[in-house]
């Protein structure tokens, strides 16, 4: 057999090509789970203990019987905290692995590179993280904490340990802008004052004058939706002040990735935050949880927030599922808006059929030698800030992302 | 009047860490001639070096001011041997050669320590200054800049090695000439130079949180610095990262952080237009 240079070219790349997908095992039939999440590059510390607790909550579907009596199989990609890859394999999943549901996404940017794919090729789509609130599409689901759930619950709790005149410091993207705005509305609400507002791009590093204006200012608490490793220096700095015991701090945004473990107990101790989840949850759920994860993979420092709402998302998927008893997308959307819920380590997640958000547990927590201690838990709080501008019901072609305004 | 005293404090820092973060690039690129754009990555090596050394047992003060310099120094040494020492001269071939390096450091960094934040937290503790609470770790870094000046000033001004050093970048040939091996002091220097770099990155950990590209943070504000400071090494220095760090400062307090890094960025591009060989091509002409 004679091959010419084309040829031979041509055949070497459809090789290097199929070697280069994942090796799916082709099972005669399975339910294909997509699952997109950065495991490595910047965000690895968001995406690895997400990416293992989508395997966690899969590997326990599969050995309970798997969904309708097939067994689940991932097909996972690694976006390496490249925005460009998502679009690459958003559209992999769905043209080529032609998956039953995608998980995944950290940042906004991220979830909206894949929406407008998934919603075009009919693949259901659950997004799982903590984000600034407003996307109202029917062919998405949203497992994360919104700002208002977040706020409403941190600011008065917050306030009434220091005081009424509060600075915020936020992180200049729409998630710092958008939280800054509910802060203040909550603030306002409770009958406190914003005294000051400062945002900051996220490579900046050095809060020295910051910390010098917040004090002449002189409010009674600071509360700081900072994200990333630039900005982690700024509670390094308040604490290298001796700020931490003369005016109170809280956060919406310190721990998601347990960030609270970087910094040292006397750094960390004291400062507020509310989420859905924290390690030292003291509930049976929860125990085991920690138990399953510690056995998978051998211990369970590794899991945070953004982790526990992707396990479960998947499960909220999977109970869709079996309600529908089908994998279809609209059966399955359908059996969704029936507001159907599950229990998940921290606590009940119940899905809200006008906005396609989750109705769950917010925990009131402060920093206690590099651990989230629990205070108080407002239980079932509904995402609010969406709700006021998404209506799926009413409108079930709604595809926009609001931005709310006060 | 208590806030008077904070921003002085704040506006002596800003100069301070600006020297700081500048002197390793000045001395490796306005006595060298040698444009390392590693050099983010040198500073940034020399914060890991610290925490490294810190969470092995070492006492803080001993892994920045000491085992940090020494770590980044002997790395700039082999990378001088290897690399640099092939390109004197061909400013552009080291620019393209050293970014290089600064993608390998990254690289390395991330697999050995992971691509997450880390950081150790600042040994001095603050203190009250009537109304208000002042990072006590400014101090220590204004002071470690002052000594590091003292020390460069000493060294290049009262010392042999110092005046070789000196005569050996104005003319290598008659450097030579006299019996000196000109390769042997672009070692010597280069070393130094990283080890600048390393302890700056050292003393600059505690304050933030490390992570393997930290060090693209610094590299503009360190040639705009080297740079607008022109010929003179420490006059240079010392003259742009004043001038710099005030109008940082000065912006900061009024308006935000932010607007404090434009004016800075500002300020240079009209500087370097009025001065384009930089502040001591025009005033303190001759000085170090």
């Amino acid at each position: 057999m004679s091959l010419n240079r084309r040829q031979f070219l041509a055949s070497t790349t459809a090789l290097a090509g199929a070697a280069a997908f994942p090796t799916v095992v082709l099972a005669a039939d399975t339910i294909k789970l997509g699952s997109v999440l950065d495991t490595s590059g910047g965000f690895d510390a968001y995406g690895k203990p997400m990416d293992m607790a989508m395997r966690l909550a899969v590997d326990e579907i599969n050995a309970s019987g798997g969904l309708l009596g097939k067994q689940v199989e991932v097909i996972a990609y690694d976006t390496q905290s490249d925005m460009a890859l998502y679009t690459q394999y958003g559209q992999q999943l769905v043209r080529q692995d032609k998956v039953d549901v995608v998980q995944g996404g950290i940042l906004s940017a991220s979830r909206e590179a894949i929406r407008q794919t998934m919603r075009k090729s009919k693949t259901l789509y659950f997004y799982n993280a903590l984000y600034e609130g407003g996307v109202c599409d029917r062919n998405i689901f949203i497992d994360g904490v919104t700002p208002a759930q977040q706020a409403e619950a941190l600011v008065p709790y917050a306030m009434g340990k220091s005081g009424k005149k509060v600075y915020i410091l936020a992180a200049d993207y729409n998630y710092g802008q958008i939280t800054a705005e509910w802060i203040k509305k909550y603030v306002a609400d409770n009958g406190g004052e914003t005294v000051g507002l400062d945002f900051f791009p996220l490579d900046v590093s050095d809060f020295g004058s910051t910390i010098a204006k917040i004090q002449s200012v002189g409010p009674d608490l600071v509360i700081a939706p900072l994200v990333g490793g630039a900005h982690l220096s700024f509670f390094r700095q308040w604490a290298a002040a001796g700020m931490k015991d003369k005016i109170a701090l809280a956060s919406t945004t310190l721990g998601v990735g347990n960030e609270h473990k970087v910094l040292t107990a006397a750094e960390g101790d004291g400062i507020m935050v509310a989420y859905n989840y924290s390690q030292e949850l003291e509930t049976p759920a929860n125990t085991a949880f920690k138990e399953k994860w510690a056995a998978a993979y051998g211990d369970s420092s590794a899991i945070h927030e953004l982790a526990v709402s992707h396990y479960q998302g998947v499960l909220t998927w999977a109970e869709g599922v079996r309600v529908a008893g089908s994998v279809e997308r609209d059966a399955v959307i359908a059996a969704l808006e029936t507001g159907i819920s599950i229990e998940g380590p921290a606590g009940t997640i119940t899905i809200d059929p006008k906005t396609h958000h989750a109705i769950l547990d917010v925990h009131i927590m402060e920093m206690e030698n590099q651990g989230m201690k629990v205070i108080e838990t407002l239980s079932q709080r509904q995402p609010v800030d969406t709700q006021a501008v998404c209506d799926l019901a009413a409108n079930p072609d709604d595809n926009t992302q609001y931005e709310i305004k006060f | 009047m208590d806030f008077t005293v904070v921003v002085i404090v704040e506006v002596l820092y800003a100069v301070a860490s600006l020297v700081l973060i500048s002197a390793g690039l000045a001395v490796v690129f306005g006595m060298m001639k040698v444009i390392n754009l590693a050099h983010g990555e040198f500073m940034m090596l020399g914060g890991y070096a610290t925490i490294t050394a810190v969470n092995l047992g070492v006492n803080i003060f001993i892994a920045m001011l000491i085992v940090a310099p020494l770590i980044v120094g002997l790395i700039g040494l082999v990378v001088e041997r290897l690399v640099i020492r092939h390109l004197y001269g061909r400013l552009v071939d080291t620019m393209l050669a050293t970014w290089g390096l600064s993608l390998l450091f990254i690289g390395a960094a991330t697999m050995i320590f992971g691509n997450t934040t880390t950081g150790i937290s600042a040994p001095i503790s603050g203190f009250a200054v009537g109304d208000y609470q002042i990072n006590g770790y400014n101090f220590f870094i204004i002071i470690v800049s002052i000594v590091l000046i003292l020390g460069m000033l000493f060294v290049l001004k009262a010392t042999r090695l110092g005046l070789i050093a000196r005569g050996t970048m104005q003319r290598s040939d008659m450097a030579a000439a006299l019996g000196y091996s000109p390769d042997r002091i672009y070692m010597a220097t280069f070393f130094a130079g990283s080890a600048l770099s390393g302890l700056a990155g050292a003393v600059l950990a505690p304050l933030v949180g490390l992570v393997p590209t930290s060090g693209g943070a610094f590299i503009a504000k360190a040639f705009i610095t080297v740079i607008a400071g022109g010929p003179s090494l420490i006059a240079g220095l010392l003259s742009s990262a004043g001038i710099f760090g005030v109008i940082g400062q000065v912006f900061s307090f009024s308006v935000s952080a932010v607007m404090g890094d434009v004016a800075m960025l500002i300020a240079a591009v009209i500087l370097l237009r009025l001065l384009p060989q930089g502040v001591t091509a025009r005033f303190f002409k001759g000085k170090l």
